[in-house]
């Protein structure tokens, strides 16, 4: 099984022809991602990297009919992609954009919400299924297929328990970025909840960070409705106070945001905590026995 | 990005906000005219810092004549104004706002931020105002609201009723809150705020609503459609290493241990300041040299880094995802070349093409080491540093 994309994903490239799409696009085909084409206004009719290349996701839905589809545009511009996604009732879209205002994500939430679909990142590296389908800008070499869910606020931190997972021989059903802004399309609960159900996962690795409440939003949702094991690491446990947030968002957040209160709270909801960034796979590997 | 006060109230006033007779002042010499300007005889004067707690400082007077604007602008001006909020060193005091006096009746506190729980903009308001609004929310949480707008619908005006009950606002207060309130959520829709914050939003002892504070932050990720706010950013402000970083497109936060950390991905970055102190060392800084780690990237980290006089090594932690880490090696040779590193350097390579990577490290001329296991290169360094 796996969750959220494998082999029958159809994937639509937004921005195909710009150089980070395009040199992603080259290494998911590799990786053998079914790519049906791409979106670039005022390019269509041409081919690029041999896939059709569409003026809209509106023209793309209709002739090559994508499931999925991954944006590369500029932040400036990524309320409009996500949207034209939405609006052409592309199921799964993932924005790998960084540096995307806080302000065009709460409209572009709320409306993916309201239309029932699906939405990661953005500020990700993507969404994997070794050995079926690369969705994203992780490097496709260090997965295994295996056993082994993992979600992460973080990039590379993700390919650090993709590594050691795969280094013990454990493996990954599917590893999802969910994204480091403060607004993500798909929140930790989204994700747990896909692996809960899948067959092929036995532990779920949860990469959390310093920053708000989705961990703790995550171990309430985990002791109510997750029983596969879940392990997790939390980032910046020596960072300082203070530093990027608000007066009054200190308020909302009511002692909520740092790595402590997260390792505490996921730890009384039955999570195992791996100390250190170094101990993620053998902490898995102990759970499973 | 923060805006100094002088700088919300300008953007209030542009949205219809009630705020004083007020005139921003950079020069000492300047305060006599502007307080005749303003009128009046009595003025309020303010250092302008982007930190908080100005009044318990020293940063904000009462005076009765020009005369006394002018010695408190001459004391303050290009001083460093040392707060609570501040570091020991303080922030340097850029501008002096010069106000018409308020009659305060009653202080009330307004706020707004993006609460990403409920992933709306939500208004917190409470009849306690110009205090610490956090240890109202600790001691008296039922004086305090949360209101989210909903960004289909905006404010409505039962919300602004709401809130106007817990403020203890009149009849005649609650029609002018009720006026104000979708101006406050065009200015933070509009400017792409993050933090908009009114302690004390004041009743006069005229009865009318006024906005005593202004404390506003900005969505940095939004600048590019913000010329306006873009051209009120005060670099004195900040850490002038970060402001260096910011320039070179690095995310850097300066800390009080002696071992430099360059790493690509933020949460690889924290992870790794994390390790170097689980093995009992105290990292010097987090810096995020991004995706790419190129040469020109990887140079300008290490003048960044090595500009902190406590650094005594440092950490280079590199899992190259799509970028090759051969190429990155050469990259950090290059860089090290050019910058004329002297500290010792402990270099991680993981990923894409690894062990070519850390064997054109070894090969090299430098005082640098490559390890590709992050413990034994953590260890390392801590082991180096001491």
């Amino acid at each position: 099984m796996s969750i959220l994309v494998n082999k029958q994903t159809r994937l639509l490239v937004q921005g195909f022809t710009g150089s980070q799409a395009t040199m992603h696009s080259e290494q998911s085909i590799a990786y053998g991602t079914n790519i049906v084409g791409g979106v670039t206004p005022g390019k269509g009719g041409t081919t690029h990297l041999d896939k059709p290349v569409f003026n809209s996701v509106l023209e793309a839905k209709e002739a090559v009919d994508p499931n999925a589809a991954i944006i590369f545009v500029p932040a400036p511009f990524c309320k409009d992609s996500i949207l034209e996604a939405a609006d052409a009732g592309i199921e799964l879209i993932i924005c790998i954009t960084e540096g995307v205002p806080t302000i065009d994500m709460l409209v572009v939430k709320e409306k993916i919400d309201a239309l029932g679909l699906r939405l990661i990142g953005p500020n990700c590296p993507g969404v994997i299924t070794p050995g079926e389908a690369k969705l994203g800008i992780m490097p496709g070499d260090i997965h295994l297929k295996g056993s082994v869910g993992i979600i992460s606020r973080s990039g590379t931190l993700t390919y650090e328990a993709v590594k050691q997972t795969t280094d013990l021989g454990l493996g990954q059903s599917t590893c999802v970025g969910i994204g480091g802004d403060p607004i993500p399309g798909s929140s930790f609960i989204d994700i747990l909840q896909l692996f809960q159900e899948d067959k092929e996962t036995e532990a779920i690795v949860l990469v959390g960070e310093i920053g708000g409440s989705a961990e703790e939003e995550a171990a309430d949702f985990i002791a109510q409705n997750v029983s596969k094991p879940v392990i997790s690491y939390i980032a910046g446990q020596t960072a300082p106070a203070g530093k990027r947030m608000g007066h009054a968002g200190a308020i909302i957040a009511g002692g909520k945001g740092t790595a402590e209160d997260k390792i505490k709270k996921l730890k009384s909801c039955g999570v195992h905590i791996a100390d250190n960034l170094l101990e993620i796979g053998n902490t898995v590997k102990s759970v499973l026995g | 990005m923060n805006l100094h006060e002088y700088q919300g109230k300008q953007l209030f006033a542009e949205y219809g906000l009630p705020v004083s007779n007020n005139k921003v002042i950079h020069r000492a010499e300047d305060a006599v005219d502007a307080c005749n300007e303003i009128g009046g005889d009595k003025w309020v004067v303010k250092a302008q810092v982007h930190a908080g707690g100005r009044g318990k400082a020293g940063g904000v007077k009462l005076v009765d004549t020009p005369e006394e604007a002018k010695q408190f602008a001459e004391h303050w001006l290009g001083k460093q104004l040392v707060t609570y909020q501040t570091d020991a060193n303080g922030q340097t005091v850029s501008a002096i706002l010069i106000e018409s006096c308020t009659d305060i009746g009653k202080e009330l506190y307004l706020s707004a931020v993006i609460d990403r729980s409920s992933r709306k903009i939500v208004f917190i308001a409470s009849s306690e105002g110009g205090v610490n609004i956090e240890e109202v929310a600790q001691n008296s949480p039922e004086k305090i609201i949360y209101e989210p707008i909903d960004p289909l619908t905006g404010p409505l005006p039962f919300q602004a009723r709401r809130i106007s009950k817990i403020l203890g606002l009149d009849a005649a207060q609650a029609k002018q809150f009720g006026q104000m309130l979708p101006n406050f959520v065009k200015l933070f829709q509009e400017k792409d705020l993050s933090l908009l914050e009114i302690n004390p939003l004041v009743i006069k002892t005229d009865g009318n609503l006024h906005c005593l504070d202004a404390k506003i932050n900005i969505d940095s990720n939004a600048l590019f459609r913000q010329p306006q706010l873009v051209e009120m950013h005060d670099p004195t402000q900040e850490d002038p290493k970060e402001q260096e970083a910011a320039k070179f497109d690095l995310s850097y936060v300066s800390l009080d241990g002696n071992i430099g950390c360059m790493v690509n991905g933020a949460g690889l970055a924290m992870g790794t300041m994390d390790t170097i102190k689980f093995f009992g060392g105290d990292p010097a800084n987090f810096l995020d040299v991004g995706g790419t780690a190129t040469q020109e990237r990887v140079a300008n980290a290490f003048k960044i880094i090595l500009a902190d006089p406590k650094v005594k090594v440092v950490l280079v932690n590199i899992f190259g995802g799509i970028v090759r880490c051969d190429l990155i090696a050469k990259g950090i040779l290059a860089a090290i070349d050019e910058v004329g590193v002297k500290v010792p350097v402990v270099v991680r390579l993981e990923g894409n093409n690894a062990d070519t990577g850390s064997a054109i490290i070894a090969d090299s001329d430098y005082e640098i080491e490559s390890l590709n296991n992050l413990e034994e290169a953590a260890k390392r360094a801590v082991e180096l540093a001491q």
